[in-house]
């Protein structure tokens, strides 16, 4: 793969299992967020492939993933609620999940403020929301931790523990500890490609 | 389809918050139109004669001034990679966003511009096709500007930059608008085979415009 004229991420190869978490580890720039991108759809792979057993080469990324990266997606002159029935419908999800996954996430009784005022974490709370809207099978998060504090972290853990147990794929790109029942690592290291 | 009118909701409610966009385009198509009697004095019949045209630019530059917020604020806070992974195409998205961007910045225009045509001595017969011309010819202004603003989005202060782009793609959208004025104000001239080739260049854009603008976006989330 390549990133800015930078090769990153040479011979790698890897599957998940439906039922599995698997955590992308490495330093800085070793392309945590390039492989989930990649595996997103953004960006295309110099060579290889990313593919799915069991389904079309071409099932659309509107049914299989969710993505959440580094930046959370937020207006902030839309109040939380607003930002989060957007989603809710663009993603086609229902809105009757929205209230719900704002409660699990502890934002039910910030729904009517404007997101741009919420701090750090509770930006990042309304964006990880977002998996709980409509039902998809994968998960793509890139740092989903990150200003999270001690409390929302293991919300976070214990959405993330229902989704693998239920079926579903978490693929996380982290630095800390998500205190998740059961997963598996996946370190990447510098490529040694020409630079 | 759902999810595109929920997208063009969405922005059509940013830009009732906001606000900023339609005020700017608005306050500037006004004053670019005030100052084109103080400039060039008070020549009734030479302000009569130049009116479809400083109408027409007056309005091409206000339209050009919120281009550059349809995609770069989204591009900033995340929103733009998480509308890829929506039920969308991104063509889709894209028109999604040209529309919403017609409706809040070129529609409050068109509504301007017949009230900035007694500024200028616009003959009375002029004031139904110049809001005709304006009101099919201005879609144009959004679709194919997209297409500069999803092209310079990686760019800060990409601003004169989209100016550079798109205002030669809008030079049949001009013409076909002025000749059809003019047909009415200075006959011989035909205004309907004007309006018509104005709307065909709209329709034109509707297509070009949202494909263009899509790959541009593509390329910007790699």
């Amino acid at each position: 793969m390549e990133r800015g004229g930078r090769h990153v991420l040479t011979e790698l190869s890897f599957s998940v299992e439906a039922g599995e978490a698997l955590l992308l580890t490495g330093p800085n720039g070793a392309g945590k967020t390039t492989l989930l991108k990649t595996i997103a759809g953004f960006i295309r792979p110099l060579s290889g492939r990313v593919a799915y057993s069991g389904a079309a080469e071409d099932w659309p990324l509107a049914e299989r993933a969710h993505y959440v990266g580094h930046l959370n997606g937020l207006r902030a002159t839309l109040t939380v609620e607003e930002n989060a029935r957007f989603w809710a419908e663009f993603l086609g999800g229902s809105t009757g999940h929205v209230l719900a996954a704002l409660e699990r996430f502890g934002l039910a009784s910030l729904s009517a403020i404007p997101a741009g005022y919420l701090s750090a974490g509770q930006k990042r709370r309304l964006a990880l929301a977002r998996l709980l809207f409509a039902p998809r099978p994968l998960w793509l998060l890139d740092e989903p931790s990150s200003s999270l504090d001690a409390r929302s972290t293991a919300v976070l853990a214990s959405v993330l523990d229902e989704h693998v147990e239920a079926g579903g794929i978490v693929v996380a790109a982290t630095h800390l500890p998500l205190g998740l029942a059961r997963s598996r690592e996946l370190r990447l290291g510098f490529a040694a490609g020409p630079a | 389809m759902s999810a595109f009118w929920t997208l063009v909701k969405r922005d059509l409610l940013i830009a009732a918050r906001e606000g900023g966009a339609t005020g700017t385009a608005l306050g500037f198509y006004l004053i670019v139109i005030a100052l084109m009697p103080l400039g060039l004095g008070p020549d009734m019949q030479l302000l009569s004669r130049i009116a479809p045209g400083v109408l027409w630019i007056g309005l091409l530059l206000a339209a050009l001034l919120s281009l550059g917020r349809m995609f770069d604020t989204d591009q900033d806070e995340g929103v733009l990679e998480i509308l890829a992974t929506g039920p969308l195409p991104m063509e889709l998205v894209a028109a999604a966003k040209a529309l919403a961007h017609w409706i809040s910045s070129c529609l409050p225009l068109a509504i301007l511009a017949p009230v900035l045509g007694l500024l200028l001595n616009l003959e009375l017969a002029a004031y139904p096709v110049l809001v005709g011309t304006v009101l099919a010819g201005s879609p144009a202004i959004s679709f194919l500007g997209s297409i500069g603003a999803a092209l310079t989005l990686r760019s800060r202060r990409g601003g004169l930059l989209i100016a550079l782009l798109v205002l030669p793609l809008y030079i049949p959208t001009l013409i076909f608008g002025i000749s059809a004025i003019s047909a009415v104000v200075t006959p011989p001239g035909s205004l309907g085979s004007s309006l018509l080739l104005l709307s065909a260049v709209t329709i034109a854009s509707l297509v070009i415009g949202p494909i263009s603008a899509a790959a541009a976006l593509r390329m910007q989330l790699s």
